[in-house]
């Protein structure tokens, strides 16, 4: 079902790759070519006319916007030489029981600030507040069908209630979700993803996203392995399968086992941090 | 829930492009590898723009195949799951030829007289 693209030079040209949703198959072959197609269209495309109509060609990535404002951030965080690490996990895998003893074990190496996403509770917030430099709570529920995310918006507006030239180091702990955190950059500079053993070998695959925008998978409550059936090698193969780059690194929050090597991987993220004293 | 919030995304992205302009479709192009689900996209659109100056507006979405391209043997393969392999030789080496599409591709505005 091809489609007549009318110019402003009065050229018509055919486009025969309107395969929405039915008929995909068929047509993907063409869809690197499709793209390009279309993006060399949109300089004198004045759109094609049916019915009463006209076609506007957008060509935006979907979340543009918020894309645009992470960059703000990027921007601003860079400038207070602030290095900022993104912390998402879905309920309850230990991001605040992880990062609680984060705070503890680093507080004489680096000067972290924490931005708290909750859906609308301050229970983590007030957990982690005495340890960290600064905390900024961001209730997310008050944006309709944002409750399940922290987005760069939400984020602006927790930067400016914390003192960033003051902090080396900002983690932001996401909502607890597998999906949507993956999708909207927040202008973060590391993103890293905690996984519970709890969780089941096949994640990777579930939930391909989030593994794969992933810069460092923690495995956590290895505590537990004994009383599980989680196949830990499986896990790491769908993990590898999905995303062959991702730092692995096996820790029990609960137990300290394997969180300094947690510890070097956050310093590693700023330059000036001083080294591990022994 | 994730739907709704990228309905709103869209929504944002059409009003500024409307200009005004009543819209009467908007196409969206989503890869296989995107966690997107057609069906409930469009529903919370629906369920978003009830109401709105966008009430009625038809939302159509594009699923894009992901399609890898081997390095190795140059032949194409057409995933479903999300592992970057090729389905010929079985090598990782693989280039992502489509797959990873998130794009408000255009819409349909009326001409004010
Ligand atoms: N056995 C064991 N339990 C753990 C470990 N880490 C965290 N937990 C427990 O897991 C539960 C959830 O931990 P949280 O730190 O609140 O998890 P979270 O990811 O911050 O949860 P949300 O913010 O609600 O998404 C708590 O009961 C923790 O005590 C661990 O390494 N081993
Ligand atoms: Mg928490
Ligand atoms: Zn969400
Ligand atoms: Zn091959």
């Amino acid at each position: 079902m091809g489609r007549f693209h009318h110019h402003a030079d009065g050229t018509v040209h055919r486009h025969d790759h309107d395969h929405l949703e039915d008929d995909h198959l068929e047509g993907h072959h063409l869809e690197g070519h499709h793209i390009e197609e279309h993006a060399r269209d949109v300089g004198d495309h004045t759109g094609y006319l049916e019915t009463g109509s006209t076609r506007v060609e957008v060509l935006e990535a979907l979340l543009s916007e918020n894309d645009r404002i992470a960059a703000a951030n990027r921007r601003d965080l860079a400038e207070a030489g602030v290095r900022t690490v993104n912390v998402m996990s879905s309920p309850g895998a230990g991001k605040t029981t992880l990062l609680r003893s984060t705070l503890i074990a680093l507080e004489d190496r680096l000067r972290i600030g924490v931005l708290e996403g909750d859906i609308a509770t301050s229970i983590d917030a007030d957990l982690l507040e005495g340890h960290a430099a600064a905390v900024a709570l961001v209730n997310t529920s008050a944006g309709f069908g944002g409750e399940c995310h922290l987005d760069a918006v939400m984020v602006r507006s927790g930067l400016t209630r914390l003192p960033l030239r003051a902090l080396d180091l900002l983690v932001i702990e996401n909502v607890g979700n597998l999906v949507c955190p993956a999708e909207f950059d927040v202008g973060e500079d590391a993103r890293a993803m905690i996984f519970s053993v709890t969780e089941g070998e096949e994640k990777p695959l579930k939930y391909p996203v989030m593994f794969r925008v992933a810069d460092v998978v923690v495995v956590n409550k290895v505590d537990l392995l004994p009383y599980l059936d989680f196949d830990l090698d499986r896990f790491l193969a769908n993990l590898r399968d999905v995303n062959p780059d991702a730092t692995v690194i096996q820790v029990s929050a609960k137990t300290g086992e394997g969180v300094a090597v947690w510890f070097d991987w956050l310093c590693g993220l700023v330059p000036s941090a001083p080294a591990a004293r022994t | 829930m994730h739907e709704l919030a990228l309905s709103q995304a869209i929504a944002a992205s059409v009003e500024r492009h409307a200009d005004g302009r009543h819209v009467t479709r908007v196409r969206v192009r989503i890869g296989h590898l995107r966690q997107v689900v057609p069906e409930s996209l469009r529903f919370s659109w629906t369920l978003l723009t009830e109401g709105s100056a966008l009430d009625g507006t038809e939302l159509l979405v594009e699923h894009v195949p992901a399609v890898v391209a081997c390095n190795d043997c140059a032949e194409m393969s057409t995933l479903d799951l999300p592992i970057l392999v090729c389905h010929a030789c079985h090598g990782h080496d693989v280039t992502l030829v489509s797959g990873d599409e998130f794009l408000i591709d255009s819409i349909d505005v009326m001409e004010v007289a």
